[in-house]
């Protein structure tokens, strides 16, 4: 079973988790004028989080399944809801993951111009909310964590988005509360029916949760642990996305303003398959296994519905988040194996699938600020205008499509060798994906970037005359992808340092689960 | 039988608030027009009540003048919420364009009125006698006819009034002719002694069910559940807006109040860890009760989504919230009852807090309109900030007190497996999510042509200010809050 590592103790989670929430007070007493102080004290607010992601690397134990850095302090005493905090090695990367993110998001909104004060302070405010959901080991406290984020993000799609940001707000708040009560009703039934051990009362202690011995009888029932299995599973869904809770996806992503699709992409949607590892597992391997071929097929539709509907993409954001549709399809596939290699390669997918569609559509984000408009077949020839912006963007994307030497490469092989042993035919058919991943990801590659000037411009949309004039990508902008970019080049090339911080906790969450 | 000193020593803060009322009209009759005095009256007599609530709380239960009256910690909990309610709602009264703008001569009464309907709701909580019962009822509902018709030159209030009285008319004589039969059955009216001779003459279960069914509906109408409900968009939108946060927020938990306490002394026989209604055994209490609360929040919920004025959504949202409420009593467990008492104080909060922020753009806006809010994210930021916490907290969204509120409702539905109506109420909170979102939307998305502050009162702001802060905390610490609820019941469990 999971435990809080002897002599953990560590305040560390937790001022990473509040430093953005004061950063954000801080931000509301600033005046409304000054946006240079709301970009320096947001960068500020960020940068603290992420040098203590990395001194929590840096001290991390990976030879332990035990949680580390904990906090455990009693908040409501009467219903035993405790504030308790810590890491294994499943969440310490994507805490990693959440805090570097979300510094390289503040730089890549430096161009903000509207209402700045309201934009940080929100964005901060959603930094927390995911840090703490992944610090999180009381499922109450998880709770409100998931739910925290969720109000952030409908302002900054609702205000900062685009056209039809308010449509895509609302669907996005709609889906993603409706999935979120399923949980609520979850957590309840699980806290009516854990005991804790040492008190004999119910509790919300995660850990106390995944222990089976404390589970009681009515809990027991098959079917009982089915329907509860399923209503968090069907929560986490939805966040994931997987098919067919995935149609707010692609509003969401496209509307929102490009360092919250960045966010949206690379960090919110992990959380719903961080979700079912820290949760549905642990709590209910049985289920777990009940399910896993569902699971499997589920994620091979994922994979291929996604890549055709990217396919079919005329605009470039689109594609990039349907693309996210189908490269999640792998985690989940990954996911449903229950062995070394699918886990390990579902868990790589989840970091590096957060990296590289942060590239894509930051990449994404600066052609839009340029030309005012992301229609591919309006494009055309962009790589003799914009050589760096095109040899980096270039680079996400054959990141993108799995070619080895880049991290994307890691996590699709390891999951296909995983799921391969285990269900023959649906590893062979979401192979298919893979192809069409290549066509979609070439096709735009082609029709955006090479081939002669395209003169097919709509002068009506386009800010400048012509492509002619767009300059070429900025220190700023490079600054906020090129971090990212040698994340995936390192992990391309010799993944065992993130591969050894996640092998020890997700071998003691397989050994779990029944055969 | 009969009045002692002993018990009016028990009874000090009704007794303060009646008291109240006399001074108020007394004031109003010697200093014509001098409005400050009479409301500075009011206040003054919630302060002293509630300081008397504070220095005198009841240990055990205590039956006075002859049984009609009881007073224990449950009572005493309604005590505070009432007088709570009353005191904001006098405080934001004065500043209110509706109560003081117009029919400059009556204003005086406006306020005793307020004291008057503060004593009977008190009396209500803690009726335990069907005379009693009918009395504090009607005391509570022919002041509210007043109080509903108070801006008397305008067609809806006058409209509201008459609406109000023609359905309480009905109700309150369906509710007396249900308590006729009660009596004819046992020849009993103490609570108490009613359920000890049902129990115990087992009669026809059919006479006690439409006995009960009566009853309910006088209740029903005023907690405005559904079918009584059809009154509640008419009068909360024509009655001035101070009236209808006090009407959404006061005399519904008086209701809830006086339900639980006649289930529970007249019809109900506590059981270790819960309880069944021991009268009745043919009838599935869980399934009725389960679906009358089902269909008030589904329907209020559906009704809000197309509403344009936001006082009619408040008034479908707070029909859908008795709906939750309702939720605790199905199962007429310890924990869902002291979960509807903690609801029903964060209810109170956040919904007069809506309102206030209404009332305060009523006062500029001069209309009611959602789509009159846009751009106010901008123009008026505090203000729009809090009613967006309301409106989350109405939601029931963490981490806010709605959310917690929510939380114990829906957990108290789960304890004793009533799945279906759990997974209804959280569908339900979905629902409202996007009503609610709707004025949400307008104020911060949508941009007005016109910029600038609107230049609030501040007495109003800090007033709004004083409702949002606990809105939050008991979002984040609200252990002494239900430590209060859960311990106010043990008395009337005991019997």
């Amino acid at each position: 079973m999971l435990q809080l590592a002897e002599g953990g103790g560590s305040s560390l989670l937790t001022w990473m988790t509040f430093f953005p929430v004061i950063g954000m007070v801080v931000l509301t007493f600033t005046p409304s004028g000054a946006r240079n102080l709301h970009r320096w004290i947001a960068l500020a607010a960020s940068a603290i989080p992420l040098g203590l992601s990395v001194q929590l690397i840096l001290g991390f134990d990976r030879a332990t399944t035990d949680i580390q850095f904990w906090t455990q302090v009693s908040w409501i005493r009467s219903f035993n809801i405790e504030y308790m905090v810590g890491v294994d090695g499943i969440s310490v990367t994507m805490v990693l993951l959440t805090a570097f993110l979300s510094f390289l998001c503040i730089i890549a909104s430096w161009g903000i111009e509207k209402a700045t004060k309201g934009y940080f302070a929100l964005f901060l405010l959603l930094e927390a909310g995911m840090l703490g959901v992944f610090c999180a080991l009381d499922f109450f406290l998880f709770y409100v964590f998931w739910e925290v984020m969720l109000l952030p993000m409908y302002f900054l799609i609702g205000i900062w988005g685009g056209p039809r940001r308010e449509y895509a707000a609302i669907k996005f708040f709609l889906y993603t509360l409706a999935g979120s009560v399923l949980m609520l009703l979850a957590m309840i039934a699980l806290y009516m029916n854990v005991q804790d051990p040492a008190t004999g009362g119910h509790t919300f202690n995660m850990l106390h949760m995944m222990n089976q011995a404390n589970h009681g009888t009515w809990l027991l029932g098959p079917n009982v642990r089915h329907v509860i299995f399923l209503g968090l599973f069907i929560g986490f869904a939805i966040k994931v996305p997987i098919f067919p809770f995935h149609t707010w996806l692609p509003d969401a992503h496209v509307e929102a303003p490009t360092a919250v699709s960045v966010i949206l992409a690379g960090v919110l949607l992990k959380m719903g398959t961080y979700g079912i590892l820290r949760i549905c597992y642990p709590m209910f391997p049985d289920a777990a296994r009940w399910f896993a071929l569902p699971m499997a097929i589920l994620g091979a539709i994922n994979i291929i519905y996604g890549a055709f509907c990217a396919l079919a993409q005329t605009d470039m954001k689109k594609l990039v988040a349907y693309s996210s549709v189908s490269h999640m399809g792998y985690v989940l596939l990954g996911l449903a194996v229950f062995n070394e290699a699918g886990v390990t390669g579902a868990v790589l997918q989840m970091f590096n699938h957060g990296t590289i569609t942060a590239m894509l559509f930051l990449m994404v984000g600066v052609i839009y600020d340029r030309a005012h408009h992301r229609r591919i077949a309006r494009f055309g020839g962009i790589g003799m205008i914009m050589p760096r912006y095109t040899s980096i963007f270039s680079l996400a994307l054959f990141a993108a499509l799995g070619l080895p030497g880049l991290s994307g490469f890691v996590g699709e092989a390891l999951v296909f060798v995983g799921a391969f042993e285990v269900y023959r035919t649906v590893t062979i058919v979401s192979a298919i994906g893979i192809v069409i991943g290549a066509a979609y990801v070439l096709w735009m590659l082609q029709r955006v970037f090479l081939g002669p000037l395209n003169s097919n411009y709509d002068p009506e949309n386009a800010g400048s005359e012509s492509y002619v004039h767009l300059p070429d990508i900025s220190p700023r902008e490079m600054l906020s992808v090129l971090p990212i970019a040698v994340i995936v080049i390192l992990f391309g090339i010799y993944p065992p340092p993130l591969i050894n911080m996640i092998k020890q906790s997700l071998m003691h969450l397989i050994a779990q689960i029944p055969s | 039988m009969g009045f002692t000193w002993q018990d009016a020593g028990y009874f000090w803060p009704e007794t303060i608030m009646a008291l109240t009322f006399l001074a108020c009209v007394g004031v109003d009759l010697i200093f014509r027009g001098r409005h400050a005095l009479t409301v500075g009256v009011l206040i003054g007599g919630c302060v002293l009540s509630l300081a008397a609530a504070v220095l005198k709380p009841p240990v055990g239960s205590h039956e006075i003048f002859g049984q009609m009256v009881v007073v224990d910690p449950y009572a005493h909990f309604f005590r505070f919420l009432f007088l709570l309610i009353t005191l904001i709602t006098a405080l934001f009264s004065y500043s209110s364009r509706e109560i003081m703008g117009r029919d400059r001569e009556n204003q005086g009464e406006y306020y005793s009125f307020l004291a008057i309907v503060c004593f009977g709701m008190m009396i209500m909580a803690e009726a335990s006698d069907l005379l009693m019962l009918a009395l504090s009822i009607e005391l509570v509902s022919v002041t509210s006819y007043i109080l509903a018709g108070f801006a008397r030159f305008s067609l809806r209030s006058s409209e509201a009034s008459l609406k109000y009285v023609l359905w309480g008319a009905v109700s309150s004589g369906l509710m007396l002719y249900g308590a006729s039969w009660l009596y004819g059955l046992t020849g009993e009216t103490s609570f108490g002694a009613l359920g000890t001779s049902l129990m115990a003459t087992k009669g026809s279960e059919l006479t006690i069910l439409v006995a009960v069914l009566f009853l309910m509906a006088g209740i029903g109408y005023k907690i405005s559940a559904v079918p009584f409900h059809f009154w509640t968009p008419d009068v909360y939108e024509g009655a001035p807006t101070p009236v209808t946060a006090f009407f959404a927020a006061g005399p519904k938990a008086a209701g809830f109040a006086l339900m639980i306490r006649f289930f529970y002394t007249a019809l109900v026989q506590p059981q270790s860890g819960g309880a069944e209604i021991a009268t009745l055994t043919q009838l599935q209490w869980p399934w009725v009760l389960g679906i009358l609360s089902a269909v008030t929040m589904t329907w209020g919920n559906l009704a809000a989504v197309r509403q344009e004025n936001v006082k009619r959504l408040l008034a479908y949202s707070s029909i859908a919230h008795v709906g939750y409420l309702l939720m605790g009593f199905v199962l007429l467990t310890e924990s869902g009852l002291s979960a509807i008492m903690f609801y029903l104080l964060v209810y109170a909060l956040m919904n007069l807090g809506a309102f206030l922020v209404v009332i305060a753009l009523n006062n500029r806006l001069n209309s009611e309109n959602i789509e009159d809010y846009a751009g106010l994210g901008y123009r008026e930021p505090l203000l729009a900030g809090s009613m967006t916490l309301f409106l989350f907290s109405l939601t029931g969204l963490p981490p806010t007190a709605g959310f917690i509120g929510k939380f114990y409702l829906f957990a108290a539905a789960g304890e004793r497996g009533l799945w279906w109506l759990a997974i209804l109420g959280v569908l339900n909170s979905v629902v409202s999510l996007y009503y609610y979102m709707r004025i949400v939307k307008t104020m911060y998305f949508t941009r007005s042509a016109e910029s600038g502050g609107l230049g609030l009162a501040t007495s109003h702001m800090a007033l709004i200010a004083l409702l949002a802060v606990p809105t939050f905390v008991l979002g984040l610490f609200w252990g002494p809050l239900k430590t209060v609820t859960d311990s106010s019941l043990a008395y009337l469990f005991g019997g």
